[in-house]
């Protein structure tokens, strides 16, 4: 019982810290899970790190969920989980629930018309920093140009997509043509 | 209680098919809004803003936000336990054969197609942010003047943005927050 409080209290304290998610969640991770709980060694975390990006779903969770599973389990994997998600349950629900209050203002209403311009910028920075490793060849330029233009003119669930590129990888992969 | 259902599996397919990490949902999320009508484009635009400068990943928040401007504080619950559990049942199934499922060919070789498909479903998304942020469709089509389709401010601030977050070295390694937080002062000084 002592250890699933610990998790949960370990990976509320990491989901408080992690701005945005993703490789900034390291350095936090390793101090938590490595240095102050000894719970694995940095190679392992690495280890649970790269299988939660490249599983469904938000890497921290999945990173979440396989230490608290090597820890203590399948209630150590919900505990971890259910404490990595805490924090940001209670603190956008307070947030979530002043801006409704205040988003018919007109500074309100002005500074958000800035802010999507710079989301537009965050998502393309996101892009090109992805871009790197995903396209690595002509066969996986045609794939994403493929899902960028169907999906831009077409309206169809990213669902359709996933399973047919997951499908199309294999099969590629198997015609050879792939690193060409 | 038929919408907290709805909220939850939603989300649990969101959880189950965005690979890649928090910006991976958002095709998923414009896809719910284009559905389910539960938010605007506009809405969600702000969702990632307040999604990335607040604490805890942007997935997760991002699923929270929804929620709870869907359907209030049982939402917000709702939302985000549907996003996790398919995480949660994958990874306590693979945590069994982890070493397996890392060298796995067929595995390795969906994940070669399944990135690109990544990348281009979350350009799709941007794109749409891009037309609310950037562009005044709606003046545009009542006046049919070219000029009135582009928002002059914006275009501006997105240039000027784009260069200090990729060109300028002194800023381009400081957090996304200091930008959309500089972006909402310029909004309110320059009256968007």
């Amino acid at each position: 019982m002592k250890t699933l409080l610990q998790l949960f209290a370990a990976f509320a304290r990491v989901g408080v810290m992690t701005f945005g998610g993703g490789y900034a969640m390291i350095p936090i991770l390793e101090r938590e899970i490595v240095d102050r709980h000894g719970w694995a060694t940095s190679e392992e975390l690495m280890d649970y790190y790269a299988v939660g990006q490249c599983t469904p779903g938000v890497i921290a969770v999945n990173t979440a969920t396989f230490v608290g599973y090597s820890v203590a389990g399948v209630p150590g994997g919900i505990m971890a989980t259910l404490g990595v998600v805490f924090p940001s349950v209670v603190i956008i629900t307070v947030i979530a629930g002043i801006l409704t209050n205040f988003a018919d203002l007109p500074s309100v209403k002005s500074a958000f018309a800035a802010i999507r311009v710079c989301v537009c910028v965050l998502i393309f920075n996101a892009v090109m920093k992805l871009w790197k490793k995903a396209v690595p060849d002509k066969a996986t330029l045609v794939l994403f140009l493929l899902v960028f233009l169907l999906s831009v003119f077409l309206d169809l669930s990213p669902i359709v997509f996933v399973v047919l590129c997951a499908v199309a990888g294999i099969v590629l992969t198997r015609m050879g043509v792939r690193g060409k | 209680m038929m919408l907290y259902l709805r909220l939850f599996w939603e989300f649990f397919k969101t959880g189950l098919f965005a690979v890649g990490g928090g910006m991976a949902t958002l095709p998923f999320l414009y896809d719910m809004s284009a559905k389910t009508g539960w938010f605007s484009p506009a809405q969600l635009a702000d969702m990632i803003a307040v999604s990335e400068s607040t604490p805890g990943p942007i997935g997760v928040n991002m699923a929270t936000y929804v929620g709870f401007s869907t359907a209030g504080i049982p939402g917000a619950v709702l939302a985000t336990l549907g996003l996790v559990t398919p995480s949660v049942i994958i990874i306590l199934l693979i945590a069994r054969v982890l070493h397996a499922f890392r060298q796995n060919r067929y595995v390795d070789a969906a994940f070669y197609g399944l990135r690109p498909c990544s990348v281009g479903l979350i350009a799709a998304a941007g794109l749409l942010v891009v037309r609310i942020a950037l562009f005044d469709v709606e003046l545009f089509h009542s006046t049919g003047a070219f000029l009135d389709l582009l928002r002059p401010k914006a275009l501006l601030l997105a240039a000027l943005l784009l260069v200090l977050t990729n060109a300028v070295k002194a800023t381009k390694k400081l957090h996304p927050i200091v930008f959309i937080l500089a972006s909402a002062v310029l909004g309110v000084l320059l009256s968007f």
